[in-house]
């Protein structure tokens, strides 16, 4: 198939285009930012995993 | 290689705007911001990027159950002046298109709002858009003169669900606050249908000035006036209310009051004679009086975190 006969079509759906690709990059940058906000205001997230570590002992009287 | 095998030609190539436009920004404007007030004057602060992605999702969410509207009600939308130019039928977006845009986006605005901020908060999403293009477009709007009463429901849904993505539960201030809008959405829709006569009659819309005619309505909006008043005063006598709110809900209820009695008054004929000037006043201030409770709950949130009240 020639590319040529897309030419038309492309440059009519650019600017669509354009507008669909910032829109995902913005979706992903707000899924970003949020998983980046609940990881950082959340609970402890580190889990047993062997080694002793003193931090995640429940301190008694809690 | 060439894989370009379907191209599917029409006269119109759709752009990004007429796509933008299912999404009704005029109406999600109003959402943002009453969903914004809710989410703000609630006594649990979001995160500025939860609260950022909540307000977003709560938009989204709205302009999904827009497009949904917007894909099936295309034929009397056609009919009507005020709609015409939508992009459904004015033939600029296929009817599938829309349809497929409001379903994609109902379900990621839900899911969204959901792990932001909480389930409830989600469910309410959801259910406002069920309620919104099942319940009002495609039931009741073509059913029942009482469409826009019950239908007003899903546009007083935003604020309490910003208040409920805040605080994770329902309480009186949220309640009082879906209550402004669900009480203010009939004389504000009947005022527009008195103006906008030969609209909902050519579409044959079950509007209550076609099925019981002009003067019942004018007894309508003057009852739902009435009914109206007394719950912005109420909600600015709420923990989230205060000076500026509680002036602001007297004086554009009395304000509001007297513009529904003034249209109680009337006939077709005085209305006729000055081209129904005093609906489209009546309904031009109904856009501001929204505003302007909401508005003014910011303002005595502002004054109150200010440490002024």
């Amino acid at each position: 198939m020639d590319l040529k006969a897309t030419h038309g079509l492309h440059h009519r759906r650019f600017s669509r285009n354009v507008g669909v690709a910032l829109t995902l990059v913005f979706f992903v940058a707000v899924v970003f930012g949020l998983t980046v906000v609940k990881v950082t205001n959340g609970e402890a997230v580190q889990g047993f995993d062997h080694t002793v570590r003193p931090e995640l002992v429940p301190v008694e009287g809690n | 290689m060439s894989d370009i095998s379907v191209s599917v030609t029409r006269d119109y190539e759709p752009t990004f705007g007429d796509y933008f436009a299912l999404l009704k920004p005029r109406v999600m404007s109003l959402v943002v911001f009453t969903a914004l007030v809710g989410l703000l004057v609630a006594p649990v602060s979001l995160h500025p990027v939860e609260a950022f992605a909540a307000i977003l999702f709560i938009a989204i969410g709205a302009g999904a159950s827009g497009a949904l509207n917007m894909w099936y009600d295309a034929d009397i939308d056609a009919v009507m002046r005020r709609t015409a130019k939508r992009p459904v039928p004015s033939g600029r977006v296929e009817p599938g298109e829309a349809l497929a845009i409001g379903v994609g986006l109902s379900g990621i605005s839900v899911v969204m709002l959901a792990l932001a901020t909480n389930l409830l908060a989600g469910f309410l999403l959801a259910f406002t858009i069920v309620f919104y293009a099942v319940v009002y477009t495609m039931w009741l709007k073509r059913s029942t003169p009482q469409n826009i009463v019950i239908g007003g429901a899903a546009g007083a849904f935003p604020p309490l669900i910003g208040w409920v993505a805040a605080t994770g539960s329902i309480s009186v201030e949220a309640v009082l606050m879906f209550a402004v809008i669900f009480m203010w959405t009939p004389p504000h829709f009947w005022a527009l249908a008195l103006f906008m006569r030969s609209d909902y009659d050519d579409a044959g819309v079950p509007m209550l000035t076609v099925t019981h005619g002009r003067k019942a309505t004018r007894n309508h909006i003057l009852a739902y006036t009435v009914l109206l008043a007394p719950v912005p005063v109420w909600l600015a006598l709420t923990s989230v209310g205060g000076p500026v709110t509680l002036v602001v809900a007297v004086a554009l209820n009395a304000w509001f009051l007297v513009g529904a009695y003034k249209i109680w008054r009337r006939d077709e004929v005085m209305a006729e004679e000055d081209n129904f000037k005093v609906e489209k006043a009546f309904f031009r201030f109904s856009l501001y009086y929204l505003f302007a409770h909401f508005g003014a709950l910011l303002v005595d949130y502002a004054l109150k975190a200010g440490g002024v009240i």
